[in-house]
């Protein structure tokens, strides 16, 4: 067989490169290029136990008024979404979405058992193990390990954040934490880190030391990656000027790239209003109304919002009762938002918390958030849910 | 190939200790590791101080309990019950740098590196300043005297009862989370035993509580007295009976065994070798010092596969840097964002079952700042990264006053230079650069002299010291030992 010289060029450099590259450092070289109607997840983490009963208010329950008599946001300052429930007054965007047919709640989200410590409960969330259980991976690790086995494509999984929470980490695989991709290692001393990767020879696979080159090769080439496809259609749209904002719009232009991320990742908080709720909760309520529907807005116009499913959570409510001083303490089940151009059941997916019915007086939950991971992981992310879960859940229909 | 004693012993202080001091490193090429063991052995054999940072008004108020609670109880208003709760966490924080200054500064390495160990091991997260001293107390009074002993006090500690909901655990109302974490975390493993031990079990701790000193309760009211089966045993069990059983249980032996080999030796745990330990251990009645021993003068903790093999825990690289360059910290909360930043908070475990260490320390971001700290040191980087929120201990308020006290220079080390750079002395200067590789790193391979060269400063023979100790510092290989 005759091989024009030319070809024979390219095919043997091709190969000789791929024989002495490692495979780790190849991956970014190729053009990924994301398809059409390709499905992406925005986890928004309320951090701290957002306060859910003043979040969608149960306006025509006499009980919530009479739990909280100086909290309760009274019907005519609530934004009205059905004859029984309103919103937080500062949530007007979600309204609007909520109007739109792109916005879903979901109540009494929670878990059996719950643990009222944040860090524990948080733990549980991340993890999506039971309470009694002790996982040190997350769910979205997991995600990253099944997908992902032997494709060395750390960037499918985002947190826009400067340490990597335990939901991203996986038993091989961990995402990427970065708060700006101009500097996800942002040092004096990058280039001598480059000449040491490149210098390093790589040896048995299982050394410790190797894992750690590994890691170095994957975050050098993710930055680079990273911040390449930032820049490819960088978003023109106006964003607010706040931690939130800057995070959706850094989540925007990436999204509007050919970048292979598939999960991002971003907290916003601190939502334990013990004290004096009131002020607090709206300061915060304004910064995600405002990112969130700057987000929308500039996902429409790109024509993106039928593939982008933003929640939120948090990791547990507050207490139905309002405490001495002007706030809540930690409580139990909790509402969930999902917004999207593509949700197949719109409004407010079930039925409010019976106040009437409590456990120590904390809401019992009728959802467990699991079900929700298992939805997003089959139905949005189409992977193979029981195997990263550990578990068959049953899957909802708002996707 | 025989190993030098010099890499051998390095190896020694860095798994029974934090590492070479700098003061050390002379000596390590002239004594066998079993002179060089049995000196750390014994110089961490004198009485275990309590350490007590609170400050007089927390001091006075546990005092005064006694007191008040013979009158009436006193109620504290809202706003003393938050100064409580603001000096408690602030003293918490000063028996972390406390701690980690004795890690740094104490003879006593192998006493700390294993009350390290049984800190992640009984794990407990409580904001009270008085349980977490009594604890820390507890763990680094037995952390080489016998297993049993610690386990018991541990179990009838405030700090733990408490965070396991055992004053919870009455009659009627059986609460299993003590009983559950007990056998699945402090002595047999998961797998070991049904949910029905767990049920008998908690029973048998139903009225174990503490009192508003933090001292040990029994609440005979609380308590059940009948009948119950534990592990096949039948009895009118108390919780010092379930303690005894697990400690009868070999399984016991195998389990701790298992985790303190991961931990010292292997993160590959030879089975074999664990076996032989766990029954050595569970013969010599619990008796860690033994087990210590056993691991330290063994030929096999010294073979090769072993040396260099373990990722260091964010606490044993930062008290490795400072044992080896002698430093005064302008503000030691540095060290606690970066313990935060890194994942390793102490008395801030992620839950009852501690930090799961090795890979686990490790990803982008963390290894990242773990190989920029050696220019943090310096002056040289600035610190552009912010830990996360811990709602746990904030309370709603974000912490910024820790960050922006610190300014741009996180860190602020003064380095004491002078006993490092003489100990190179009589190397030759061509020879340094490999020389401060084979001192600081466990690896064999390491990053080549002449990388290291171009990232130093050659002006003079100080200053390549310097410089080249920072950039070796900054690899890979330096987060191994």
């Amino acid at each position: 067989m005759l091989i024009k010289r030319k070809e024979f060029i390219q095919v043997g450099s091709l190969a000789t490169a791929s024989v002495l590259v490692p495979k780790f450092l190849k991956a970014f070289e190729t053009p990924l290029p994301v398809p059409k109607g390709n499905k992406v997840v925005v986890v928004l983490q309320l951090s701290g136990g957002n306060d859910g009963l003043n979040t969608v208010i149960p306006y025509r329950n006499d009980l919530y008024y009479k739990a909280r008599p100086r909290l309760g946001i009274e019907r005519g300052n609530a934004l009205s979404l059905t004859d029984e429930t309103g919103l937080h007054p500062s949530l007007t965007g979600f309204k609007e979405l909520f109007d739109d047919g792109s916005l879903s709640i979901l109540n009494n989200v929670g878990y059996p058992n719950p643990d009222r410590s944040h860090f524990r409960s948080m733990d549980i969330w991340h993890a999506a193990s039971q309470s009694n259980e002790y996982w040190t991976t997350g769910w979205l690790g997991r995600y990253l390990d099944a997908q992902c086995s032997g494709c060395d494509k750390p960037t499918q999984a985002l947190e826009l954040d400067d340490v990597l929470s335990l939901a991203l980490k996986g038993e091989e695989l961990r995402g990427i934490a970065m708060k700006d991709p101009r500097r996800l290692f942002g040092t004096a001393n990058e280039k001598f880190f480059r000449e040491v990767m490149k210098e390093h020879q790589k040896q048995d696979d299982e050394r410790p030391v190797e894992y750690l080159y590994k890691t170095m090769a994957e975050t050098l080439s993710s930055a680079d990656y990273i911040f390449k496809q930032s820049r490819l259609h960088p978003t023109n749209a106006t964003y607010p000027q706040t931690g939130l904002g800057n995070s959706l719009k850094t989540i925007a232009s990436l999204i509007f790239s050919d970048i292979n991320t598939r999960v991002y990742y971003v907290s916003l908080g601190s939502f334990d209003t013990h004290v004096n709720q009131g002020p607090q909760q709206q300061r915060l309520f304004t910064e995600m109304n405002d990112a969130v529907s700057a987000f929308v807005k500039d996902l429409k116009q790109q024509g993106k919002f039928d593939d982008v499913l933003l929640f939120t959570f948090s990791e547990f409510g507050r207490r139905v009762q309002q405490n001495a001083s002007g706030g809540t303490d930690h409580g139990t089940a909790n509402n969930m938002f999902f917004i999207s151009g593509g949700l197949k059941q719109k409004g407010v997916l079930n039925a409010m918390p019976d106040l009437s019915d409590l456990t120590e007086d904390d809401l019992k939950h009728q959802v467990d958030f699991k079900s929700v991971y298992a939805t997003i992981l089959n139905k949005w992310l189409e992977a193979d849910d029981k195997s990263i879960l550990k578990k068959d859940y049953q899957h909802l229909s708002f996707i | 190939m025989s190993l030098s004693n010099q890499l051998k012993n390095q190896h020694l202080m860095w798994r029974a200790g934090f590492g070479p001091a700098v003061e050390q490193l002379g000596d390590l090429s002239k004594y066998s590791p079993e002179q060089i063991y049995k000196a750390l052995a014994k110089s961490s054999s004198k009485k275990t101080e309590y350490i007590n940072v609170a400050d007089n008004y927390l001091n006075g108020l546990v005092m005064g309990i006694g007191e008040v609670g013979k009158q009436q109880t006193r109620k504290l208003d809202e706003e003393q019950r938050k100064m409580v709760r603001q000096k408690s966490r602030d003293a918490v924080k000063n028996l972390n740098t406390y701690w980690m200054y004795e890690m740094v500064n104490s003879a006593a390495q192998l006493k700390e590196k294993m009350s390290l160990f049984w800190h992640n091991h009984f794990a407990c997260r409580n904001l009270n300043i008085f349980y977490q001293q009594e604890l820390l107390y507890i763990v680094r009074r037995n952390a080489l005297g016998n297993f049993g002993t610690m386990l018991k006090d541990v179990s009838r500690s405030a700090a733990m009862l408490n965070f396991l909901n055992n004053q919870q655990n009455r009659k009627d109302h059986p609460n299993e989370n003590f009983a559950r974490e007990v056998m699945e975390l402090f002595t047999m493993g998961r797998g070991n035993y049904t949910e029905t031990d767990i049920k008998e079990a908690a029973r048998a701790f139903t009225g174990w509580g503490s009192n508003a000193k933090g001292e040990f309760v029994f609440r005979r009211f609380q308590h059940d007295y009948g009948s119950k089966t534990v592990l096949g045993r039948t009895g009118n069990f108390d919780g010092e009976d379930v303690l005894n059983i697990l400690l009868e249980e070999r399984q016991t032996s195998y389990y701790i065994t298992w985790k303190i080999y991961k931990y010292l030796v292997n993160e590959d745990a030879d089975i074999e070798k664990v076996s032989w330990l766990a029954d050595r251990f569970y013969d010599n009645d619990y008796d860690i010092s033994k087990l210590l021993d056993d691991i330290f003068i063994s030929d096999w903790f010294y073979d090769k596969k072993n040396i260099g093999a373990k990722i260091k825990s964010p606490v044993e690289l930062l008290i490795g840097i400072r044992r080896i360059l002698p430093m005064r910290l302008e503000n030691e909360e540095a060290l606690l964002v970066l313990q935060r930043l890194l994942g390793q908070l102490l008395f801030y475990p992620p839950n009852v079952a501690g930090w799961p260490g090795g890979k686990a320390w490790i990803d982008s971001s963390s290894l990242m700042l773990r190989m920029r700290i050696p220019q943090l040191i310096n002056d040289m980087d600035e610190m552009n990264v912010q830990p996360k929120d811990d709602d746990d201990t904030m309370m709603g308020m974000k912490n910024t006053r820790m960050i922006q006290g610190m300014g741009k220079k996180v860190i602020n080390a003064d380095v004491d230079w002078k006993e490092y750079t003489k100990f190179y002395e009589s190397v030759p200067r061509e020879s340094l650069a490999n020389t401060i590789s084979g001192i600081l790193l466990q690896t064999d391979k390491a990053v080549s002299e002449d990388l290291i060269k171009r990232y130093t400063d050659q002006s003079g023979r100080e200053s390549f010291i310097k410089s080249a100790t920072l950039q070796i510092m900054s690899t890979p290989e330096y987060q191994l030992c």
